[in-house]
């Protein structure tokens, strides 16, 4: 095994391993500042962050011969016998030196910039700085550009690292965003007509390592201190992209993709990072109800207390006769498997099928590699994977929809949970003579017209459990915000109605599913952040 | 006093026509060339550059020869050959002179080190601000082509060799190699870091050769007058630095600034800065006495006058504290200019030229510029001079801290400025501040930021 000496200490990295003086500093636990260098990208060396002191140990005498000169960490390999000096007096002046000239340019106007709490410019000067300003110049402007309609720039807050223009180039592949002018009068920019914007046009201001590019949808909202972040998992597609959502008092704020090698690396989509604000609509469903009176297909809905739901639903589907369910590919894999448990203790014969599967035309690949699903939804073959412990022929919401219409239900408790309109009109009648039609959705659709039971659904950052993506990645995830009052996520619900103790727990109802089950059967122990293939143990 | 070289490389300026075909034939032009395609291997020909001991005349000083082996050996190809002709270095104008008076002479040297490298393309990179040499190059160009010289198989020994002539967009990083690299494949012209060098992967990721234009003159001098008759020219290596591959063969000194006769000498490598003035350029203008010499660009620092006795080769501005020879550019400056006034127009050329990738080189430049403005408007400080002389010493490639020589450059002058002539900017500045120069305090500089 290569070994690497990281300030006298030594560590072994893989053989086949290519990292750099970065990397392999990290894995020894010194942090080496940088800017330009980002592992999504390629390697310019030139913000002069990283400088460090290397050298190379020699494997027959022991001897260490040091590099004169200081190196770019970033763009240095590290290799077996690569002496790696992080903290020297040398090192330190250039870092010092280094901040000093990112800062002379800089309007340092942090007290109204968005990125004040989590900007390296900020982090690194406090760590490696020094406190007198030397320079003797007026630079304070914060000249605003747009560049894209969900991107701004403060053109002076730039430090010229370039990770923005390199992401449109080799990631996006759009090459919206540029360099121009010279020197000190450098400017990001873009060129006239063609403004930054692409599908994953957010990630620049990810990217960004300090306040230059903003977030139009986050800009002014929310000072970062303020806000908690949740690891997630984004229910915008099927590729279900790791991300952190970001809220404070319940209230979310902005989402941020979460670096995952198996899903997403570093990036999300535009769709995605955007794709919260249903959570926090007016328009949604709180509160439970049931029709006034049977025969009065028009009477409005009296709201029934929760605790009563439990019971007078299960009743009511009790007494309709044969049950059908739709179980939505966006509930959790907890969650579909307590409804199925659920529908199958009302009716043991009860008909279990998929939910409808929302689509896009075509999956979407960036030239970075990066995909966004047709499939707009996270958990189809999750909730595929359920169904088929209990019914092996796994229908779908199709053979749902022939199910009732061949007369088979006299009643459907239908989840959804979708965060966009997805029935029609004459879809939903296809239910409307059955005796009890439970709707549990997150808006109002064409169904809740002629539902008998109208339930709310929970938003993606309100529910807990496992999703599992297109490439059988199951990912679990615990609740970021809490639902407005009113609203029982389908888990607590489910819960209840099995006659369980205590809050609902996804993590006991996931080993007892993994337990039961070998498709699940790498849910048992601990999920790493990062998920784990299910299908693991079947390749073994 | 040596005897006045018998020019070779401007043995073509003052002849009527002498950048024609036909000219260049009768002074025995080409003849190398096909005798060395009918005769010679290219590894012959890199191996006889390689003995000639011809250094690159850009800049750097790098040997030609040596520089050529580092291509892969076997490669499928295509390998590329970049000429240097953004000749943008302050005082430098001896490619000029050669494109314009004698454009053969550098195609040939083209061609010998496009056989040698065994590259099928090669490109002239030119200078925007050159348009005389670009209507002179491109119609020897079209000349050598119609003539067989250059195109398919030239003069049947199975050899091809396209030259393009490729005009830049007068930026001065185009004129680093690895900038020219980019340049050439139409980007910013941002140079690369290395490795990878551009010989093992250059211009459009393939193997690449970048040399002067001079270099190629002397290539064709080399084919044409033999390794003896170069290395019969210059200065020796010192045999007691094992690193110092000597000075070898004619070297275009351009002489500037203030002398009687400015202009392009050619003479032998290590001539003194004091024998190019007074013999080729007749002394200090007006009868004056030199205060500073460029010895070679502005980028390579100043000479005082005592050290004029200093052989202009590639070993000799070292020893006096300058970058190196550079382009032998000499610049004489004369006793009544201020030594802030030459640091103030030095800073802004860099701070003007810095391409601005890497940190310490778009800030420092731009930096020692605004407080060289400062200290001209009357408001200098003798710490200013201290912190300028950190900016020299801590930016460019050989502290490590950027990925191109721009900012050596530029470090260059303020470093040797403020070692040879300190006293002049304590005196400038305590004359024109007489109530601050002495702060220490840092210049307050907040300002109310505009709400937006």
């Amino acid at each position: 095994m290569p070994t690497v000496i990281v300030d006298g200490k030594e560590i072994e990295i893989g053989a086949d391993e290519r990292l750099n003086c970065i990397e392999a500093a990290r894995r020894a636990g010194a942090e080496i500042p940088h800017y330009c260098w980002h592992p999504g990208l390629s390697v310019v060396a030139s913000c002069r962050m990283c400088l460090i002191e290397t050298g190379t140990r020699d494997a027959a005498s022991g001897k260490i011969a040091m590099m004169p000169k200081l190196v770019p960490a970033c763009q240095t390999p590290a290799k077996d016998g690569t002496v790696i000096v992080t903290e020297s007096t040398l090192v330190k002046e250039s870092r010092a030196r280094v901040e000093e000239a990112l800062l002379i340019d800089h309007p340092i106007d942090c007290p109204i910039c968005d990125k004040a709490g989590e900007c390296l410019l900020q982090d690194y000067h406090f760590q490696h700085g020094q406190s007198e300003r030397r320079a003797d110049l007026h630079p304070f402007t914060s000249r605003r550009r747009d560049v894209g309609p969900t991107v701004t720039l403060f053109v002076d807050r730039c430090i010229m690292c370039t990770r923005c223009v390199r992401f449109t180039r080799e990631v996006s592949g759009s090459s919206e965003l540029m360099v121009i002018n010279r020197g000190s009068k450098e400017e990001i920019d873009v060129f006239p007509g063609y403004p930054l914007d692409n599908k994953l046009s957010g990630n620049v201001v990810d990217l960004c390592p300090v306040g230059a590019l903003g977030d139009k949808d986050f800009l002014y909202q929310q000072r970062v201190w303020f806000m908690k972040r949740e690891a997630n998992v984004c229910g915008g597609c099927s590729a279900g992209c790791s991300i952190f959502t970001e809220h404070n008092q319940d209230t979310v704020y902005r989402l941020k993709p979460r670096e995952n090698p198996h899903v997403n690396t570093w990036w999300i989509c535009d769709e995605g990072r955007y794709g919260w604000h249903h959570i926090h609509d007016e328009s949604r469903i709180v509160g439970a109800g049931r029709r006034g009176a049977a025969a009065n297909q028009q009477a409005s809905f009296d709201t029934v207390e929760w605790s009563d739901v439990v019971t007078r639903l299960r009743a009511d589907l009790k007494q309709a006769g044969r049950l059908a369910v739709a179980v939505s590919p966006m509930l959790t894999v907890e969650e579909a498997w307590m409804l199925c448990a659920v529908a199958r203790s009302i009716d043991p014969q009860a008909f279990l099928a998929v939910g409808h599967v929302p689509r896009a035309s075509a999956d979407e690949t960036f030239p970075g590699g990066f995909t966004i699903r047709a499939e707009k939804c996270p958990n189809r073959l999750g909730v595929e994977a359920v169904i088929s412990l209990f019914d092996p022929a796994v229908p779908t919401w199709e053979g749902l929809l022939e199910h009732v219409r061949a007369g088979r239900a006299d009643a459907a408790w239908i989840t959804g949970a979708y965060p966009t309109a997805w029935i029609d009109g004459d879809t939903a009648a296809v239910f409307a003579g059955l005796a009890c039609v439970v709707a549990q959705d997150f808006f109002d659709s064409p169904l809740s017209e002629i539902a008998t039971w109208r339930l709310p659904a929970a938003g993606f950052a309100e529910r807990a459990g496992t999703w599992v993506n297109v490439a059988h990645r199951a990912q679990s995830f615990q609740q970021a915000v809490r639902p407005p009052a009113g609203v029982w996520p389908e888990g607590r619900l489910f819960w209840n109605m099995l006659g369980r103790r205590g809050l609902y727990d996804p993590s006991a109802v996931r080993r007892q599913i993994a337990e039961s089950s070998a498709t699940f059967a790498a849910l048992a122990g601990e999920i790493p952040a990062t998920g784990v293939d299910l299908r693991i143990h079947q390749l073994a | 006093m040596p005897t006045p070289f018998k020019p070779v490389l401007l043995e073509a300026v003052g002849i009527p026509d002498g950048q024609t075909l036909a000219s260049y034939r009768s002074r025995g032009g080409y003849a190398p060339l096909e005798k060395l395609l009918a005769e010679k291997q290219p590894g012959e020909v890199v191996e006889m550059v390689k003995a000639s001991g011809l250094r690159g005349r850009g800049g750097a000083g790098f040997s030609t020869g040596l520089k050529w082996t580092f291509l892969p050996k076997d490669h499928p190809g295509p390998i590329y050959l970049c000429i240097n002709a953004d000749e943008s270095e302050p005082g430098t104008f001896n490619n000029r002179i050669l494109m314009e008076d004698d454009p053969h002479q550098v195609i040939e040297g083209t061609i010998i080190s496009a056989y040698a490298t065994r590259a099928g393309t090669a490109y002239i990179y030119l200078r925007y601000e050159y348009p005389n040499s670009w209507n002179r190059l491109q119609a020897a160009i079209d000349e050598a082509y119609a003539a067989g010289l250059l195109g398919k198989n030239i003069r049947g020994s199975g050899f091809s060799l396209d030259i393009y002539l490729h005009r830049g967009a007068a930026a001065y990083i185009c004129g680093e190699e690895t900038g020219l690299i980019e340049s050439l494949e139409g980007k910013r012209a941002w140079p690369r870091i290395k490795p990878p060098f551009p010989a093992i992967e250059g211009l459009f990721h393939k193997p690449t050769v970048v040399n002067n234009i001079e270099t190629m003159a002397c290539v064709a001098q080399i084919a044409r007058r033999g390794v003896d008759w170069f290395r019969s020219i210059g200065v020796p290596s010192d045999p007691n630095n094992p690193r110092d591959p000597g000075s070898y063969g004619p070297k275009l000194y351009c002489l500037s600034g203030h002398v009687e006769r400015p202009g392009c000498y050619e003479a032998a490598l290590g001539i003194t800065a004091r024998e190019l003035i007074d013999q080729y350029g007749g002394g200090v203008w007006k009868g004056r006495k030199a205060k500073a010499v460029i010895p070679g660009g502005i980028s390579m620092g100043l000479m005082t006058e005592a050290e004029l006795d200093t052989p202009l080769d590639f070993a000799g501005p070292g020893k006096v504290g300058c970058l190196g020879l550079g382009t032998a550019a000499v610049v004489v400056i004369d006793e009544t200019v201020s030594i802030v006034d030459f640091l103030h127009n030095s800073c802004r050329f860099f701070a003007h030229e810095s391409c601005g990738q890497c940190t310490p080189c778009r800030e420092g430049t731009s930096w020692s510029l605004r407080m060289l403005e400062r200290i001209k408007a009357g408001q200098g400080r003798l710490r200013d001079l201290d912190l300028l002389a950190e900016i020299g010493s801590t930016m460019g490639m050989m502290p490590g801290s950027t990925i191109c020589g721009l900012a050596d450059g530029a470090a260059w002058p303020i470093k040797n400025a403020l070692k040879k002539f300190r006293g002049e900017f304590e005196e400038y500045i305590k004359r024109t501040n007489p109530h601050g120069w002495m702060v220490t305090d840092p210049v307050p500089a907040l300002q109310i930021v505009g709400a937006h």
